[in-house]
């Protein structure tokens, strides 16, 4: 600890810190541009001057950089100082020298970090009257719109995606005062984390596309705290809405998950919600065979008769759904009834993750973690493609070997450029064994391109070398054995070691594998670490709730021991072969189906229920470290609909079950008492009568426009104010935000001064770039259990000839994102893929079409080389850009 | 038949239509003084006023009338039912009796009572009731603390109202009315009594809370004061009841001061209509023209000036005339 | 004591004042250009509107009775798709207009907008744009901001060099 003096007042701090940061977490207004906390210090703007002094004693003093200045021991600052802010404004105002006049026409204003600090400093207005530089747009994809003109070259846009994401095609162009930021040519963004250009760049040179085709303002959305739904991992989303429209999602910072980043996926993905197609009434099945919107009365009244009649009720529900939604389903159809709504192989990989969790429930670093992990053991995994956000992780994780080099020669860890520079291309050893060429590929130390089994192969090999305890796997070759060791020599001397496995290939032996590599790591090492990634937002919560799967529910059907099927936000055709979920949905009397997209299902669908989606409903999501997450609703919808527990409970009524679930509290308390293992899920968010100074807390900020004109046109007389009855958040501006709110009910990041979202954020938490005051949010369900097991067999059950794999893409492999318009522009076509070889042995050349039987169903797509597949390896599309419903990996002949 | 005298009867049948005239002659004009000092208003603030309702906007009083009468007759339901209701009647009820024993001219007046000027005195103090009951029942902070100043006011006042008539009574022997007028057939009292005259006219507006000693009602910080609650034709009585005060207060300050019906060449009731109507408009100035002190203020100014002065006047009223006899 | 006389006296002289007030609606006083009345909604001196849709009047609005959508055109030029008032909420403080970055939004003298239905209060932006530049000739907001819109290209709003070519090495 450190004692500096800012102003005449005295801190401790924290010297390795620089003195901006500190600045701000002791809640100081000290303006910046190129800092930012994830991306650290270059001093290029000379923003955030201050006035530093020799002692105490010292009057003259002289102008420094507060992001270059290290807050060490009897520092002396002064931000107040004449000549440092006059520095200041002078600094802005050549800033702005450029800037076009159109703040009026930005989709930043209002959030503008620019804004922002020409306010702070002071220079409201221009003295310039030169000419002004400008610059020619380019057409950035679907996703990012571009407006050269605003850019004040603070170099943040490129720190962020050549240093932080990696990325190669955003590139600073031109030279001296004509620099240009933009790609070689147009087109959209390589990585899949463009989207935090949005929020990275302080003024709106970039700006969501997405949210630009239906525009508000800022400080016109009503937003709710959110989770994102679009894969395991949990991250923090802040949706924003007006009118019943959600208009944008942005990120939401959380201190152990995603911090201030999220993926292209989870920011542009949410587009279905405004689907016009979605059902957004009660439909019935007529004598025509069309479906037709039914009252939502007369409906419950035929559902009543149809569910007294039933012979027997299956209920399927999903991953994707939230745990209330899931949980009422089952308490309608019974608990012996009910199915997880994965398919069979999905099912099994998701319980052996679950129970490899529980396991290891001690060494689960959340996201945040990882970044810290400096060797990294990767099995089975193309997480850019199947849980994006790690991706970024990963790579911040092998670039602690710049940390290290830099400590080693005493520069501080916040001094970018330097840092940078004295790591060079020495990384932290980061092993792939992967079936073919990731995104990832250009940070890996060493990449093995598998096929699963040959993965768990490898995964029990570094175990046994690990650890002498641990079963080595029969007839291992010697190439394989010489990776293994290399693999577990890095992981052995690592300081903090990782190992990454996770449920996309399908195979419950890689999971074991990565079992026995934990506990052999264990053995060896105090700081190891499992991440576990898995299909879908609430797949663990679900792998929690039933251990049966869509098959048992389709045995139950076909064998005549029931004959009706409701279910919950599903698409049944994701989850088996298409012939069959035919024959199930023909032998059952009635099919009942809650969601609130369009499904292949919905369209065999006797009767459905237009259920809200993570936008329209308030549920708990347990992500893949199990960690369980409230989202809330962010605008109510038109009626009939509702979310998908509110429909059961009307269920259960009709049919004269009574139930007591009248908001998300009840249901809560019913779930922790009739599921055990959900204990904990109550506190993931305060309950719906918390109260902050006997306030609740306001989804939409305190300048919230145009109340009594907005439906004007429909009715003069202004709107009932809504009341939530599920959560302590308020349908309006009104209530309590500031520092001391609790953070899972933080609906919008906003502070006096700072607009923008990642400026904002700063003021709620404890240290800038740090935990939210108040703790991040989120119940952690999985306890330690002292009870090891020993080590699984080394059995990866090889397999000869041909195989299909499954590959996945960040666009188009999740269901409901790939119903975004957005997210569908960017889904690439269905290819299969296999290698030269294997294209040779097949007699196929690039782009002939390969018809291919899995499990008796004949797929036919183009092929398309992939040299780094293996032998005799099909890579098949799962998705909505490819396959959907195929149960992968298969033994095929093709 | 049953006893009664064909005199005692055309009397009693006199009397009985007199008292009405009377009563409706006041209750008309305190009335229609609410659309005269709406007028005099506008003419004193360089403004119309009322003007669209019938010739000149006199058929203004008619429309509130019938305004106020279709109101809906509410009370709070956190109110005392029975007091308030009473309340406002009882301002109505004193304000009324007092007229009885006001003489008008030679021959129109209801009665003449040897102690006609306790009989105001008592009236006037009844009044007070109405406020304090209004205050209280309304159970509303605001309406309370109108209450409770109306009763130091008016209480107080009482003190300097009476005191201040002590002189006239001496000058004229008595206490009836008719007696003090007709004694004043050489001089009026306002001469002798000037002093008197002011304070009697100072507390008289204390005593029907009129501008600027309207603190009971003060818009400003108790928002209407003890008729916060009220609304309808509860309201109305006490907005007639205070035109009627000001009708009130005027006539007795010409019985009193100013000769009543005395004066030369017009008929009696035509000067008593003059002067009466004279000091009503001084009303209205009054509220055109002055701020309303504050409550210490009001009380000091009673007890440190008022009261000396009124019994520097009896002391020296009664010297004058024990020298005189 | 005096001054209370001399304020009764004064009160009173005004009894031989002329009236301040007039009789409306016989007779109309004069308003003056930048009255407080009803806005409306003027065009730019090339005839098109000047709204861009920016939201600043709404926010400044202290009733909330303004409420735009933006939209945009094929040239990316901003316009509102509703401009909605509601006039039964509107207290005439003038703020939109202070607030408008434009000059779109421009308060008139006129004032006698009295409906029998309050739904009628409620204008559209249909209701409100006038053809002319009303109290503001000759500005032209997107000839001043930095935006290519159609008829305008990059570099071309006034005080604005040529865009600049990134591939040039010449300083």
């Amino acid at each position: 600890m450190a004692t500096i003096k800012i102003d005449g007042k005295q801190f401790e701090v924290d010297p390795t810190d620089n003195l901006l940061k500190v600045a701000l977490s002791k809640g100081f207004d000290l303006p910046y541009f190129c800092w930012h906390p994830e991306l650290h210090s270059v001093g290029a703007c000379r923003q955030c001057a201050v006035k530093q002094y020799k002692n105490e004693d010292d009057t003259q003093g002289q102008i420094v950089m507060a992001c270059m200045t290290p807050a060490s021991d009897g520092g002396c600052f002064s931000i107040e100082d004449k000549e440092a802010s006059d520095f200041r404004a002078q600094v802005i105002e050549w800033l702005m020298i450029n800037h076009p006049h159109d703040c009026p026409v930005c989709e930043e204003g209002g959030e503008c970090h620019l804004q922002d600090m020409t306010l702070m400093t002071g220079h409201t207005r221009r003295r310039y009257r030169g000419p002004k530089r400008t610059h020619r747009n380019q057409e950035l994809g679907p996703f990012i719109n571009h407006e050269m003109n605003r850019c004040i070259a603070c170099y943040r846009c490129v720190r962020y995606y050549r240093d932080y994401a990696d990325g190669d095609d955003l590139r600073v162009l031109g030279s001296h005062s004509n620099v240009y930021f933009g790609r070689e040519a147009d087109g959209a963004f390589n990585s899949e984390f463009s989207g935090n250009l949005v929020e990275v760049c302080p003024t709106g040179v970039f700006t969501d596309k997405t949210l630009g085709a239906h525009y508000n303002r800022k400080w016109d959305m009503q937003n709710a705290p959110g989770i994102c739904t679009h894969c395991s991992l949990g991250c923090n989303t802040s949706p924003g809405s007006r009118q019943g429209i959600l208009k944008r999602i942005q990120n939401r910072y959380h201190g152990e998950i995603n911090h201030y980043f999220l993926c292209d996926r989870g920011r542009f993905g949410a587009g279905f919600v405004n689907r016009e197609d979605r059902p957004r009434q009660p439909l019935v099945r007529a004598d025509n065979g069309v479906l037709e919107p039914q009252d939502m009365d007369v409906m419950l009244a035929s559902l009543k008769s149809v569910l007294a009649e039933a012979k027997g009720l299956v209920g399927i529900g999903s991953p994707r759904a939230s745990l209330e939604d899931n949980f009422a389903l089952r308490h309608l159809v019974g608990a012996d009834n009910f199915h997880n709504g994965m398919s069979g192989p999905e099912s099994h990989a998701s319980l052996a993750a679950l129970a490899l969790l529980q396991e290891h429930a001690g060494r689960l670093p959340t996201l945040r973690d990882v970044e810290s992990c400096d060797a990294v053991f990767v099995l089975g995994e193309d997480v850019t493609q199947f849980a994006p956000r790690l991706a970024l992780s990963l790579r911040q994780a092998v670039r602690n070997e710049h940390h290290v080099l830099a400590e080693a020669a005493n520069i501080p860890k916040w001094h970018a450029r330097a840092v940078r520079d004295e790591g060079q291309h020495f990384y932290s050893p980061l092993f792939m064994a992967v079936p073919a060429a990731t995104r990832l590929d250009d940070v890996a130390t060493e990449l093995f391109h598998l096929r699963p089994a040959r993965i768990a192969e490898l995964g029990f090999a570094v175990a046994a070398i690990l650890d002498d305890a641990a079963p080595m796997p029969a007839n291992i070759d010697e190439q394989t054995r010489t990776h293994a060791e290399t693999i577990a020599n890095a992981l052995k001397t690592a300081k903090k070691p990782l190992v990454v496995a996770g449920t996309s290939l399908g195979s419950e032996a890689v999971l074991t594998a990565a079992g026995n590599v934990m506990r052999a790591l264990e053995s060896v090492h105090d700081d190891a670490g499992l991440f576990v990634t898995l299909n879908e937002a609430n797949s663990l919560g679900m792998a929690m709730m039933s251990d049966r799967d869509v098959d048992h529910a389709f045995e139950a059907i076909t064998s005549r021991r029931a004959d009706t099927l409701i279910v919950m936000q599903n698409d049944l055709y994701e989850r088996a072969q298409h012939g069959k979920v035919d024959a199930a949905i023909k032998a059952a009397k009635n099919l009942i189906v809650l969601d609130h997209s369009m499904t292949a299902t919905i369209a065999k669908a006797d009767y459905v229920l237009p259920a809200g989606s993570f936008a329209e409903a308030d549920g708990t999501l347990v992500n893949n470290e199990g960690r369980a997450q409230r989202f809330f609703q962010v605008f109510i919808p038109e009626a009939p609909l509702q979310e998908g527990w509110r429909w059961c409970a009307d269920l259960n009524r009709a049919i004269g079950k009574p139930v007591d679930w009248y908001g998300m509290d009840d249901l809560i308390d019913a779930i922790e008492a009739a599921c055990p293992q959900f204990a904990g899920i109550k506190t993931a968010a305060p309950s719906t009568s918390f109260r902050k100074a006997g306030m609740r807390f306001p989804r939409s900020p305190h300048r919230y426009s145009g109340r009594t004109a907005l439906y004007a046109n429909v009715d003069v007389r202004e709107r009932r104010p809504e009341v939530d009855v599920d959560s302590a958040l308020a349908y309006s501006m009104e209530g309590y935000h500031g520092s001391d709110q609790p953070p899972a009910l933080m609906a919008y990041a906003w502070a006096p001064g700072w607009d923008s979202n990642q400026a904002a954020i700063t003021r709620f938490q404890d240290e800038v770039g740090g935990h939210l005051k108040g703790g991040d949010p989120g119940t952690r369900l999985l306890k330690v259990d002292a009870n090891v097991p020993d080590y699984a067999p080394a059995e990866p059950k090889l397999v000869e000839g041909w195989q299909a794999i499954p590959r996945y893409h960040i666009f188009g492999s999740e269901s409901q994102s790939a119903k975004a318009p957005a997210i569908q522009q960017r889904m690439p076509r269905a290819w299969f893929t296999l290698n030269e070889a294997g294209a040779k042995a097949l007699g196929l050349a690039a782009a002939d079409t390969l018809r291919l039987t899995i499990d008796g169903e004949i797929h036919a797509l183009p092929v398309t080389i992939d040299p780094s597949l293996p032998d005799k390896t099909i890579g098949v599309p799962v998705g909505a850009h490819g396959l959907m419903g195929v149960r992968l990996p298969a033994a095929v002949s093709p | 038949m049953f006893g009664f005298s064909t005199d005692t009867l055309l009397d009693f049948a006199f009397t009985a239509f007199e008292t009405i005239a009377i009563l409706l002659a006041v209750v008309i004009s305190a009335a229609l003084l609410i659309w005269v000092e709406r007028r005099l208003l506008g003419v004193w603030q360089d403004r119309y006023g009322p003007n669209r309702v019938g010739p000149f906007g006199i058929l203004q009083v008619a429309a509130d009338m019938i305004k106020i009468f279709f109101k809906e007759d509410w009370i709070p339901p956190f109110a005392d039912k029975a007091v308030f209701v009473i309340a406002p009647a009882i301002i109505m009820f004193t304000t009324l009796m007092a007229f009885a024993v006001v003489p008008f001219t030679e021959t129109i007046g209801v009665v003449d009572l040897n102690i006609g000027i306790l009989f105001v005195l008592a009236m006037s103090s009844l009044g007070v009731y109405s406020v304090i009951l209004a205050g209280w029942s309304s159970d509303n902070k605001y309406a309370l603390l109108g209450g409770m100043r109306t009763a130091a006011q008016m209480i107080s006042y009482e003190v300097f109202m009476g005191l201040s008539l002590l002189g006239v009574v001496l000058l004229a022997g008595s206490f009836d009315l008719r007696t003090i007028v007709e004694s004043q057939a050489g001089m009026w009292n306002v001469i002798p009594q000037f002093p008197a005259f002011v304070i009697f006219f100072i507390a008289g507006i204390a005593e029907i809370h009129r501008a600027p000693f309207d603190l009971p009602e003060a818009e400003q910080e108790l928002t209407a004061g003890y008729h916060t609650e009220y609304s309808g034709m509860k309201f109305g009585m006490f907005f007639v009841g205070e035109y009627l005060g000001i009708v009130l207060i005027s006539c007795l300050t010409t019985v009193l001061f100013f000769g009543g019906w005395l004066g030369p060449i017009l008929p009696g009731f035509v000067w008593f209509a003059l002067k009466a109507g004279f000091f009503i408009c001084f009303f209205v100035l009054l509220r055109a023209a002055t701020v309303r002190p504050r409550y210490d203020q009001l009380m000091a100014f009673g007890w440190k000036i008022l009261l000396p002065i009124a019994l520097v006047n009896v002391a020296i009223t009664g010297a004058v005339v024990v020298a005189m006899a | 004591m005096l001054s209370v006389l001399r304020t009764i006296w004064m009160t009173l002289m005004h009894t031989f004042r002329k009236r301040e007030t007039v009789l409306y609606p016989e007779e109309k006083p004069y308003l003056p250009p930048r009255y407080r009345g009803r806005i409306v909604l003027t065009r730019d001196p090339d005839g098109a509107e000047r709204c861009v849709a920016c939201n600043l009047c709404s926010v400044a609005c202290p009733v909330d009775c303004i409420s735009v959508v933006k939209a945009e055109d094929e040239s990316g030029r901003w316009y509102p798709e509703t401009f909605r008032i509601n006039f039964s909420r509107c207290i005439y403080c003038g703020y939109c207009e202070e607030a408008c970055p434009t000059y779109a939004i421009q308060l008139t003298p006129d004032f006698e907008m009295g409906e029998f239905d309050r739904q009628n209060m409620v204008y559209e932006k249909s209701d409100l744009t006038i053809s002319g530049v009303g109290k503001r000739p000759g500005y032209n907001f997107y000839r001043v901001a930095g935006m290519a819109v159609g008829g305008k290209d990059k570099g071309e709003a006034e005080n604005e060099a040529a865009p600049i070519d990134v591939k040039t090495l010449l300083p």
